[in-house]
């Protein structure tokens, strides 16, 4: 019994030595997460500078919480209007535009719609509908479609419902319960395999998803900010943004480089 | 479906993916040393408010049995408030340690619950005969240590279930970072979120199969308690 005290012991703390200094904490929003694009471009900027990346998965909105909080050294998102109040507030140093893609309506059949009117109409009067709910990216660009035509996403009806999580999962829930939703082109298509669901409606200019970089305001935390520098050079330096153009899911670009 | 996952759960043991490996040695990691660290301290603290007299000893159990079954998300949400206020300057939020200090405060008052109950059942025996002897408090916490081991025992298992299966607190104050703080539950959730169910059935396959292998270990040195 002493043995196995000692030995736990041991464990314990190498589990925690190993926690390594040098180290960067990103907040980003699921569907960066979830596409897989992170996972794919990371490595290199860990191998080049040696530090090793925190990834945390929120939505945008949970993420500039995150990043208020000093929680963050860097934030990766995706709600133009929102990244601007967050760095007029003082809260953060820089912001930079990263990448784009689109934002596309999904759903059991394809709307055979021309128009973004269009499509809005005839899924309110027709169909039903999965809103993220959780105050992401994508919902604030949903909740602003809406707006845009002069909706009330309040007065709607029972067809209209909030699942208030990241985007995996109401991708997900959309295909088993064969709703319509609005989703980043990236995780769609990195799900395709395990989804029912095809693409209802699109137009890359109406619906366009700009993601930026922002470095956290260093004075909200006491932790090294070099490494948060170095990553926002990283990213939007020449190779790195050739690297994002070269995630490629089923034959697509699921990134379009624009720093 | 089912059989599909259970052949992946073995191909996904039998690949040597370090990465499941690491995934699961962490959550026994952070769970053993949670259950440890609880029941130590769980132990003493329930057979103390067992034994003494105090005004607010009913009123003190109340809150213990509360907290019972707080939600781990709800400990999770606490425990991510303390560590981003009054202890900001460490920088715990998506640590191990932020995760095994929230894995202990969901165990401690399992812990101190059963053996309040199991304490005030046997005391009374015991312990007239002890004071009777001149037995001083110190004497006495040993005394009932000795005497209720096969609950503490009990609580023991209790405990570490919880804390090997709750996703809730680990998610919110670990963060479930790739190759650092992704635990077996967190993973699974992550992997629902995706749709593969298959990997989420054979990872709860592999998680089960642990708990039971532990408990054939337990069985070993206790094993009146599994006759």
């Amino acid at each position: 019994m002493k043995k196995l005290i000692v030995l736990l012991g041991i464990i314990f703390v190498f589990t925690l030595s190993s926690c390594q200094k040098k180290e960067l904490i990103i907040v980003t929003t699921t569907s960066l997460e979830n596409s897989g694009l992170l996972a794919y471009i990371i490595p290199h900027f860990e191998e080049e500078y040696g530090v090793f990346v925190k990834i945390v998965a929120l939505g945008t909105g949970a993420a500039l919480e995150m990043g208020e909080m000093g929680e963050a050294d860097i934030l990766l998102v995706h709600a133009y209007a929102s990244e601007v109040e967050f760095i007029n507030n003082g809260y953060g140093e820089k912001r930079h535009n990263i990448m784009y893609n689109d934002f596309i309506f999904v759903g059991p059949t394809t709307l055979s719609t021309s128009t973004l009117e269009e499509t809005l109409e005839t899924i309110s009067e027709n169909h039903d509908f999965y809103s993220r709910g959780d105050n992401s990216g994508t919902h604030k660009m949903e909740l602003s479609l809406w707006n845009q035509f002069d909706y009330d996403v309040t007065s709607f009806g029972d067809w209209y419902k909030e699942t208030g999580q990241g985007m995996g999962s109401t991708l997900t829930m959309t295909s088993l319960s064969q709703y319509y939703t609005l989703t980043d082109r990236a995780t769609y298509l990195s799900m395709l395999e395990n989804l029912d669901l095809v693409i209802a409606y699109e137009n890359s200019v109406e619906l366009k998803n700009q993601y930026g970089v922002i470095k956290v305001n260093p004075e909200l935390h006491n932790r090294e900010e070099l490494y948060a520098d170095q990553f926002y050079d990283w990213i939007l330096r020449e190779d790195t943004q050739a690297l994002i153009a070269t995630y490629i899911k089923y034959d697509t670009q699921l990134f379009y480089p624009n720093s | 479906m089912i059989l599909e996952s259970t052949l992946k759960a073995i191909e996904l043991l039998i690949s040597l993916d370090q990465e499941i490996y690491t995934i699961i040695f962490l959550s026994l990691t952070i769970s053993i040393l949670a259950t440890i660290t609880a029941s130590f301290f769980g132990t003493i603290i329930g057979i103390l408010i067992s034994i003494s007299d105090f005004k607010l000893k009913r009123f003190t159990k109340k809150i213990v049995f509360t907290f019972m079954g707080i939600p781990p998300v709800v400990l999770g949400l606490v425990v991510l408030l303390l560590i981003t206020g009054p202890f900001d300057g460490m920088n715990l939020l998506f640590t191990k340690s932020a995760m095994y200090i929230a894995q202990t405060l969901l165990v401690l008052p399992i812990i101190i619950g059963n053996i309040i109950i199991s304490s005030e059942k046997t005391q009374k025996k015991v312990l007239e005969t002890a004071t009777t002897l001149g037995a001083s408090k110190y004497d006495k916490l040993i005394l009932l240590i000795k005497e209720i081991k096969p609950f503490i025992f009990m609580s023991v298992i209790l405990g570490f279930s919880r804390a090997l299966s709750e996703v809730g607190a680990v998610m919110l104050v670990g963060g479930n970072i790739k190759n650092d703080t992704r635990v077996m539950t967190t993973y699974i959730a992550l992997n629902n979120s995706m749709g593969e169910y298959s990997v989420s059935i054979a990872m709860g396959i592999i998680l089960l199969l642990i708990a039971f292998m532990l408990h054939t270990l337990l069985a070993r040195f206790r094993g009146d308690f599994y006759d």
